[in-house]
């Protein structure tokens, strides 16, 4: 268990347990595509699911839907990320002379005294979900939007833009309206309001894995050096950051690709219903009592996986294709007009653009707050007529349940994925070697590959064995998207963490065990606890793994929020989505308190920089 | 007594050997010094000593402590002290529990613990700190209590990785008697990687150079 | 009378070749249900049934020891589903399912499918408080012979909700309500008709406006389908330009169509239970101007079940909830519109004098119609005319 021990048995249990499972679903979904879902009686391959699908009312436009909001909120978060970091790091770099410890110490390394894994010992402590560079102060701005769940974010947006919701309102009491406007804001047929939506969640999250990304390399060194060749800012970032980082956001775009051209929750509750896009569409298929539909059902969970397959094709080639031209370019040797680009113009539109999604944002959970606690609330009051706890108590707003349920899944799934993540990460240092690629992929594919897609076939799986609407199914099935992203936050700080401190308790004879638990352990308590609220915001936020695992038994929050959502009581559907989105935000600022006071008199590990010793 | 190196050769992977074949004899009491141009590997060199390298270098050849063979055990058990240019201090300890972290366990009972932690930090001038966040010392008194906290753990060798390249020049000359005095006073054998001359003379021992490099 | 129905359920059994449990003793089936768990599979939609599911497990538990949870489902296909995939992967025994909340095609698809437990429902002790006369509401589910398989609870009859401050003169008949949309563009919808509500509102409209109402009692034929339904597509072909959002999109049920009655996006809005309206103006849902109002020609009407899986886990237990439904105290209480307001399944004629001053004593509400203002209650068609006219209403104007 010293050497390779132990990172071949996490191996095992990730393929076991993570990989084999999710492959399986996906073999049967694609049987029951061709015909053989023996449960049914189905067992004569034919194209005939295929053929049904293909006739199914209005499954172009739902295809239509699904790629344009995937793709589409997907690109205008990808876009809004790079405005963000060309036009902000000109600005703030020229204001800010850099004084911090780890540009200083990479600007005069010269020999390569750190493991070839970690090229840059930085500091232990640096949370990937929220990263501090010293150009860009948004971690703490995005972090809470990173926090609050999808559902709770979709249903508190769904009122804001609504014909009758928040802004409506407010133009209603300047035009003087008395009936809400025919917008078609909620549930258009276009999916605006659902891209809306994603990228509201979905941008926060690329922009600080991006500021995580730009902590990893020589930033400020590359910037100065390019300049000092009379490169403007933005080129600069063209020709030279973005090619650097780009391979450090492809998995995470893959990411946000996969879960907007898939994801069932929010496109429930802001995305076009007739016809909805084929994530959504599935799920009703899946569950429509007729079982025959199971089969074109399974031929819809096969071209959903295609879709998302064929989308990260197109994502590889445009980066060859960019890289290719840019190369191009960059041999050219324009440097772009100095102070022009980015202009002016470029600067105020990522800045409008930006406060405005977080304006929605903020209002969409200050909307939930206020619903949870009106009475009546009608058109066009900017506030509720009038107030009242009675949806937070008796029996009305039975959140007690689902509350716990959900505190007792996030507990369970976050302390299971961030021990295995520590073994991991434990198994790789010991083993002195990185996972090879596919092992790595291993850990993402849960979130690469669209749970519509083989959370059927796993539902199936797992009714044969037993296995299905327990505690522990729910739990495993949790732990499958909570694991990776616990991974996210900590595979970078836990990498960055400098060796020579491991290196020197082995020196000063600590086994390997003590330098895990005495050593990297409590140097890494802030980034681990930040791992672990990462990790509970996922659990809290899932809904299709509950819901198909839990046999509809296991009730949490977000089930309750979605389930609610479409009902007629927007107070008490506040209430849930109001405390689905505090739990994580309860998780996020203990994991930023417990080190506060646990290292109070520790100054290396409050996060304020410097390094070990 | 002594800290021999046998025929010790490393590479890369698939690279050619970083340096030549080296057979070194570094006895009891003496600080030898090994020079060498960058990336010859002198870093490495320490590391397979210290049995710590990284994964994918092959090492051939055999390091022995004392008269045995230690080329195959795990680090925490070969008693090598190993100190780098930064103090390497563990952020979460105090000052004192730094000291005792390495502390020999062969010394017994809470008060004979405590005394010899206060008697190392009183030996490098910082009785009263103890309780101190190891992030609010200076250079100087960190490089102090790297050095105590690694003589603590009573360590059969020493290897030195550039230790006082980061300092000051005026603190340097301070740090480097200091060191120097303590690590001759135990009578180990200490293997010193410099690029500073003055390091070197200061050691008043063997120098080294890597160099050769040979397929 | 006990003794006649347990003739009646002896024979029933028999025909239909099923196990014992149809002549369990009752006293036996209360003590296997003691400490039981049901898992009650009900559409969760509607605040108010919900803390009336809380209430009767509350109950339950007191009087029986049988504790029950509501599963919520935002549609009750999900809960047939779910039992199908158990059957599917071999299940037979402790499922996941004991109770669901069912009528209408669901309930055909579980008869149809072997995955009812039962007959279990005439072997009640509290049946016999229903009318159980060869084709009353309590026998048949949209035409579909009940056959025991499961137990009535609710009473249900569809009824046009409006915001009588903003729309004071709604239509009065279906045919009518194309001209009233052409009024006033936007300010109606109905839910989309994959829901059972949008599909009311649909077969509202064919049992109106087909030329031979008789022919939907009847399983569906193609030809039966085209006479029965030109009229309609024609009238909807009229109506659906004036909907809301131009007939191109439909909220997903008639909860968030309430929600939408509230927020004053449109002005009326459809229900299946009469009461509602009013419970809804009590709990803040609705504006107090809101009214319920009905075609001149009447409404469909059909009773809620519950039925109970082949599968259940805790069959006993769900017999004893599905018995505990049909207790005059808990139809009188059912029936208090500060409760849910939903009207009782029982035979009025066969309750005794006590438990009639009970349903007599029941409150009022402005907004709560009584049973006599909603005109004759019109037959549920054949449920295969459902399950065609949603699709054909997919394919036409799904696109």
């Amino acid at each position: 268990m010293t050497q390779g021990g132990l990172r071949i048995c996490v191996l095992i249990v990730v393929a076991l347990f993570g990989a084999g499972p999710i492959l399986a679903g996906l073999w049967q979904a694609l049987r029951a595509s061709f015909a053989v879902l023996p449960a049914i009686g189905a067992t004569a391959p034919s194209l005939a699911p295929w053929r049904e699908l293909a006739h199914l009312p209005g499954i172009a436009t739902s295809l239509r839907l699904t790629l344009i909001s995937g793709l589409g909120a997907t690109a205008l978060a990808l876009l809004l990320v790079m405005a963000v970091c060309i036009t902000r790091s000109g600005r703030d770099i020229a204001a800010h002379a850099p004084k911090r410890p780890r540009h200083a110490r990479m600007g005069t390394r010269q020999d390569p005294k750190a493991q070839p894994a970690t090229p840059q010992p930085s500091h232990p402590s640096a949370p990937s979900a929220g990263p501090r560079t010293a150009h860009l102060a948004l971690a703490p701005v995005l972090a809470p939007f990173l926090a609050a769940p999808h559902a709770a974010m979709a249903i508190g947006l769904a009122f804001v833009i609504a014909p009758s919701g928040w802004i409506a309102r407010a133009i209603a009491l300047i035009l003087g309206w008395s009936s809400p406007p025919a917008w078609i804001t909620v549930h258009d047929p276009g999916g605006v309001a659902l891209m809306l939506g994603l990228v509201i969640k979905e941008f926060p999250f690329l922009m600080l894995v991006t500021l995580s990304a730009l902590n990893q390399i020589p930033l400020h060194r590359t910037l100065v050096t390019g300049r000092t060749l009379g490169y403007g800012t933005g080129t600069l970032w063209l020709k030279t950051v973005l090619p650097q980082i780009w391979p450090m956001l492809r998995v995470p775009v893959m990411i946000v690709l996969a879960y907007a051209l898939s994801n069932v929750d929010m496109a429930l509750i802001l995305g076009p219903s007739n016809p909805p896009t084929l994530a959504v569409l599935l799920t009703r298929l899946f569950s429509d009592p007729d079982t025959t539909l199971l089969l074109p059902a399974s031929a819809g969970a096969v071209v959903q996986a295609l879709l998302v397959l064929a989308t990260f094709g197109v994502l590889w080639a445009t980066g060859r294709a960019m890289r290719a031209v840019g190369l191009v370019w960059l041999r050219l040797g324009g440097r772009g007009a100095r102070p022009a680009w980015p202009g002016q113009m470029l600067r105020t539109a990522t800045s409008v653009v930006m406060a405005g999604l977080l304006t929605l944002g903020t209002l969409s959970v200050l909307a939930l707050l206020m619903w949870s606690l009106a009475w009546r609330w009608p058109f066009p009051g900017l506030l509720p007529q009038t107030w009242s706890l009675h949806a937070w108590q008796g029996a009305q707003g039975n959140w007690h349940a689902p509350l716990i349920t959900t505190l007792v899944l996030a507990l369970a799934t976050t302390a299971l994925s961030t021990l295995l993540a520590i073994a991991w990460l434990e198994g790789e240092d010991r083993a002195r070697k990185r996972t090879p690629a596919w092992g790595e992929a291993m850990i993402y594919l849960p979130l690469l590959v669209p749970q519509i897609s083989f959370l059927y076939g796993l539902n199936i799986l797992f009714l044969r064995l037993g296995l299905s609407g327990g505690l522990a199914a729910v739990i495993w099935a949790q732990t499958l998207f909570v694991f990776p992203y616990v991974m996210i936050a900590l595979a970078a700080p836990w990498r960055a963490l400098d060796p020579r401190l491991a290196r020197t308790a082995a020196a000063l004879g600590a086994g390997p065990w003590r330098q895990l638990v005495a050593v990297k352990l409590p140097t890494l308590l802030r980034p681990l606890l930040i791992a672990a609220a990462v990790g509970g915001a996922v659990s809290v936020a899932q809904y299709l793994p509950t819901l198909f695992m839990g046999a509809g038994r296991m009730t949490t929050l977000t089930t309750e929020a979605v389930t609610l959502a479409s009902g007629s009581d927007r107070r008490i559907t506040a209430v849930t989505a109001a405390l689905q989105a505090a739990l994580p935000f309860a998780g996020f600022l203990a994991a930023l308190l417990i080190p506060a006071v646990l290292h109070r008199d520790r100054r290396a590990l409050r996060g304020g920089g410097g390094s070990p010793g | 007594m002594s800290l021999d190196l046998t025929r010790l050769s490393l590479r890369f992977a698939a690279q050619p050997v970083l340096f030549a074949p080296l057979t070194l004899h570094v006895p009891r009491g003496t600080i030898t010094t090994v020079t060498g141009p960058s990336g010859i590997g002198k870093s490495t060199l320490l590391d397979a000593i210290a049995g710590t390298l990284p994964g994918g270098v092959a090492m051939s050849g055999g390091i022995t402590l004392n008269g045995q063979d230690i080329t195959g055990q795990p680090a925490h058990r070969r008693r090598i002290g190993l100190l780098f240019q930064d103090a390497v201090l563990f952020g979460h300890l105090s000052v004192g529990d730094n000291l005792a972290f390495g502390l020999s366990p062969d010394i017994r009972g809470r008060a004979a613990r405590r005394k010899a932690v206060t008697t190392a930090l009183e030996q490098a001038g910082l009785g009263d700190m103890a309780s101190r966040d190891p992030a609010t010392l200076s250079g100087g008194q960190k490089a102090r209590v790297a050095l105590m906290r690694s003589l603590l753990a009573d360590p059969q060798a020493l290897l030195l990785d550039e230790p006082f390249s980061k300092l000051d020049a005026e603190l340097r000359d301070e740090v480097r008697s200091f060191t120097f005095a303590h690590v001759r006073a135990r009578g180990i054998p200490v293997l010193l990687v410099t690029h500073d001359h003055a390091d070197a003379q200061a050691a008043q021992g063997p120098i080294v150079a890597l160099g050769g490099r040979r397929p | 009378m006990r003794l006649a129905l347990a003739s009646a359920a002896l024979g029933l059994a028999l025909s239909c070749a099923a196990a014992a449990p149809a002549l369990a003793d009752w006293a036996a089936t209360l003590a296997a249900a003691r400490g039981q768990t049901v898992y009650w599979n009900a559409w969760g939609g509607d605040a108010r049934t919900n803390a009336f599911i809380t209430w009767v497990g509350s109950r339950t538990q007191a009087l029986y020891g049988v504790e029950v949870r509501q599963v919520k489902l935002s549609d009750t296909a999900e809960a047939v589903t779910r039992v199908l995939s158990e059957k599917a992967a071999g299940q037979d025994s402790g499922g996941s399912v004991d109770l669901i909340w069912i009528n209408g095609p669901n309930f055909l698809a579980m008869k149809d499918q072997g995955l009812l437990h039962g007959p279990f429902s005439t072997d009640l002790p509290n049946a016999k408080y229903l009318d159980l006369s060869t084709g009353s509401a309590a026998t048949t589910d949209f035409t579909v012979p009940v056959d025991g398989l499961e137990s009535p609870w609710r009473l249900a009859k569809f009824v046009f909700v409006h915001d009588s401050a903003r729309a004071p003169s709604p239509p009065r008949s279906m045919a009518g309500f194309s001209d009233w949309a052409a009024a006033h563009p936007g300010r109606m919808t109905h839910p989309n008709p994959s829901n059972f509500m949008g599909a009311t509102f649909l077969k509202q409209a064919l049992v109106e406006l087909a030329p031979d109402a008789a022919a939907l009692a009847m399983p569906v034929t193609d030809a039966a389908y085209q006479v029965a339904t030109a009229p309609l597509w024609s009238w909807y072909d009229a109506l659906r330009p004036n909907l809301w959002r131009g007939g191109t999109a439909f909220p997903e049920n008639q909860s968030v169509q309430q929600q939408m009655l509230n927020d004053g996006e449109i002005d009326i809005s459809m229900s299946f239970d009469p009461a509602s309206t009013a419970a809804a103006i009590d709990q803040g849902l609705l504006p107090d101007t809101a009214r319920v109002f009905v075609p001149d020609g009447g409404t469909i009407g059909n009773v809620s079940f519950v039925a109970i899986p082949y599968n259940a886990a805790h069959s006993e237990g769900a017999e004893v909830v599905a018995n505990f439904l049909l207790a005059p105290e808990t139809q009188a209480y059912m029936q208090d519109i500060n409760v849910l307001g939903a009207f009782s399944v029982l035979d009025p004629a066969r309750l005794d004098p006590a438990a009639q001053a009970a349903f007599d004593a029941l409150p009022g509400a402005p907004a709560l119609p009584r049973l006599r203002d909603l005109g004759p209650t019109l037959a549920e068609p054949h449920p295969s005319w459902m399950t065609r006219l949603t699709r054909d209403w997919a394919r036409r104007y799904t696109r």
